[in-house]
């Protein structure tokens, strides 16, 4: 990075690609994240982890403001992408989800054909002009999610119709068509069986050179295999975030060890 | 190895007390569900049997076919066949044809009409007979002078006759038909005069007054039912649609939204002829719709429907999973991408199964309809939309009422076959929403 050290800011907005800052999520009374502050890095894969309710998904949620669809849900502090507020009153959080992609927990294609699934997303954004154009989109699409081979025979039929590990697939392939710049991932492998879980975290690591991933795991190992950087969280706090070799080896909060070395969870 | 079975301390072989009790309460409750379905079956048979065995008779006629001669001197004195001459001559004077030309044609079929006067052979046919040969010769003045080959109903007596419901002994103790004019019918139907056939106009034709059952049909009813029907899906479900998508996905949840809420339940389970007051007050007191049209009904119909479509599109939306709105919203689409892409399809078949069960609940309403006049007796046909909305109309649920309520027995019948029509609209509508059901339902 060939950036001046005086300037801190410039240097973070330039090292990182989301950086939020005094982070605050209510659920109506409820306090769900508190004062959460972490910067993430583009082109790698950071992984949440933190037993369940820890508020690790409702901080993923944030990242592109899928919370706004809950109605008692509120958010406070600033999170910015490439150096942009995304809570900014500007900010229209469609345009935003288009640069924001996200993985469910669960596969949930849309009842349609495998083409469709992918071609939506292009389609309602106007990112392609003629049904070529498209086509290509799709198939480029597919090979990234390393699904191609499976399914070129077959677009035309039903999404749902895939295999759980498949399907999943198959939405990473829909988030990857609209071209996001982050990819937020919801504990993708929850619903898949060990081998489809290894395909999809293959891809997850293949993605990486291109996509800035954000991954939710309850699977310290997954976190271990697949990220760069890993985050605690407990009880709606940050306790502990760095590169996720130290995390596993030499976590420095008593509450990160326990976790880890499955004293609760 | 040793031989020594291990014998248990409790066989499985017999099973204990408490198990074959809750075996047995099984069992009483299966039969309590089998002899409820049971029961339901047999009041539908006894159901459907009945208004079978009362209605089907109204699909046939008695017909009396004879050769009218149209003399030129006695119907158009003029000889010019002119439209306005001709309507000189009144039904009376038709009716006066008629009896001379049947006197002649029961003279050339050698039926013996000994005991009976020439009144009461006049009176086998129906009183609307004339009416109908004036009618054909004023819309075609060129028959006459010519010999025409004229079908009319029997009177409804000896109509009734043929279906078993009038019997000798009856016509005795009746001032409307004596036996010797039955058997004389029967004379004429082995000299092939009168026939008994499929009664189209039955389905296609006018009501008619009480003294001439025979002529009663459904047309204006299946007219109106039709039109209202018409109304009530143009104007209830894009409404009913439009206000369950911004209840159920736009609307903030707060007071004001759960007091609509409520009030739209209630709505749907405030009776009917409370909508007919509402419609007359409104729709005809206040702002001076035309009586007995089926605007107000249609319209009256509508606000009915309403709530039914309301409550059944919400619930479908409702159960269109969360994670397809996730996933529509998690590439960027609009709510009303995600709504009209996604959630819309998928709500499709729930949506048009409340539509249908909501559109044959109001095909069959008859209570609102009483109030705004719908009830009265209608001969004209209505004309073709959209003026003919204004127009006096009947409907089918309506017209059963109004057969009910009339004197002859004849009615009676009529009324059965009327309900057999209704019924089977509604079961064709409720197949109709089965199979768009199936196929609209999740294709993978």
């Amino acid at each position: 990075m060939n950036v001046s050290v005086n300037l801190e800011n410039d240097v973070d907005l330039a090292q990182h690609k989301i950086v939020a800052k005094n982070v605050q999520v209510y659920y109506g009374e409820k306090h769900a994240i508190k004062d959460v502050n972490i910067n993430i890095q583009p082109c790698s894969v950071t992984a949440f982890i933190g037993p369940s309710g820890c508020g690790k998904s409702t901080f993923l949620r944030t990242l592109n403001r899928m919370n706004d669809t809950i109605d008692i849900c509120r958010v406070e502090g600033n999170i910015s992408i490439d150096g942009e507020n995304i809570y900014d009153p500007r900010v229209d959080p469609v345009q935003l989800r288009a640069k924001v992609g996200m993985v469910f927990q669960k596969p949930n294609p849309f009842p349609k054909s495998i083409y469709e699934n992918v071609a939506y997303g292009p389609r309602i954004h106007g990112l392609t002009r003629t049904k070529a154009e498209l086509d290509e989109v799709v198939s480029a699409s597919l090979q990234k999610a390393g699904l191609w081979n499976e399914v070129k025979d077959r677009l035309d039929e039903g999404g749902t119709g895939l295999s759980g590990g498949q399907q999943q697939r198959l939405c990473i392939a829909r988030a990857i068509a609209v071209s996001p710049e982050v990819i937020l991932m919801d504990e993708p492998c929850s619903a898949l069986d060990p081998i489809a879980t290894a395909k999809v975290e293959e891809l997850i690591d293949e993605l990486r050179s291109n996509y800035t991933i954000v991954i939710v795991t309850h699977s310290m190992q997954q976190a271990a295999r697949v990220s760069q950087r890993t985050a605690f969280f407990h009880l709606g706090n940050l306790v502990e975030e760095g590169a996720t070799q130290d995390i596993f080896t030499n976590p420095q909060d008593k509450r990160t060890q326990d976790y880890i070395t499955g004293r609760f969870g | 190895m040793t031989d020594v079975a291990i014998s248990p301390t409790k066989s499985i072989y017999n099973p204990d007390a408490r198990t074959r009790r809750r075996n047995a309460a099984e069992m009483r409750f299966r039969l309590y569900g089998l002899s409820a379905v049971v029961v339901g079956l047999v009041a539908l048979v006894i159901l459907l049997w009945s208004i079978l065995a009362s209605g089907l008779g109204s699909f046939s006629q008695a017909f009396i076919t004879i050769d009218v001669p149209l003399t030129a001197s006695v119907l158009d004195k003029s000889g010019t066949r002119d439209v306005e001459e001709l309507k000189k001559v009144s039904t009376v004077g038709y009716g006066n044809v008629l009896r001379v030309a049947l006197m002649e044609q029961l003279a050339r079929d050698k039926v013996d009409t000994a005991d009976v006067s020439e009144k009461e052979i006049f009176d086998l046919l129906s009183k609307e007979a004339p009416a109908t040969l004036r009618n054909m010769v004023l819309a075609d003045p060129s028959l006459v002078g010519q010999t025409i080959k004229f079908k009319t109903y029997a009177n409804g007596r000896v109509d009734g006759y043929f279906k078993g419901r009038v019997t000798l002994e009856s016509a005795k103790l009746d001032s409307n038909i004596t036996p010797g004019q039955l058997l004389l019918a029967e004379r004429m139907q082995d000299a092939g005069i009168l026939t008994s056939g499929f009664n189209w106009d039955f389905f296609f034709g006018p009501d008619a007054s009480d003294l001439r059952p025979e002529a009663a049909g459904l047309g204006i009813a299946f007219i109106g039912s039709a039109y209202m029907m018409l109304i009530v899906l143009v104007l209830a479900v894009p409404i009913g649609v439009a206000a369950s998508i911004y209840l159920e996905e736009f609307a903030p949840k707060n007071k004001f939204t759960d007091l609509i809420e409520v009030n739209i339940s209630n709505l749907a389970a405030v009776p009917s002829i409370v909508f007919g007051i509402l419609g007359l007050a409104v729709f005809i007191n206040f702002m001076g719709m035309p009586q007995s049209a089926s605007l107000v009904g249609g319209l009256v119909l509508t606000l009915m429907t309403l709530p039914t479509i309301i409550i059944a599109t919400r619930a479908a939306l409702r159960a269109v999973p969360p994670s397809i709105r996730d996933a529509a919203l998690g590439v960027g689409a609009s709510k009303m991408q995600s709504i009209f892409h996604h959630v819309l399809p998928l709500a499709a078949p729930g949506i048009l199964t409340g539509t249908i069960i909501g559109l044959a609940q109001a095909l069959g309403e008859t209570a609102p309809l009483l109030l705004i006049g719908m009830v009265s007796f209608v001969r004209s046909f209505p004309g073709a939309p959209p003026e003919g909305f204004l127009d006096p109309a009947a409907a089918l649920p309506v017209q059963v009422y109004n057969w009910t309520q009339r004197g002859d027995p004849a009615f009676v019948e009529r009324a059965s076959g009327a309900i057999i029509v209704l019924l089977i609209f509604l079961v064709v509508m409720n197949l109709v929403a089965i199979v768009l059901r199936r196929r609209f339902e999740r294709r993978w």
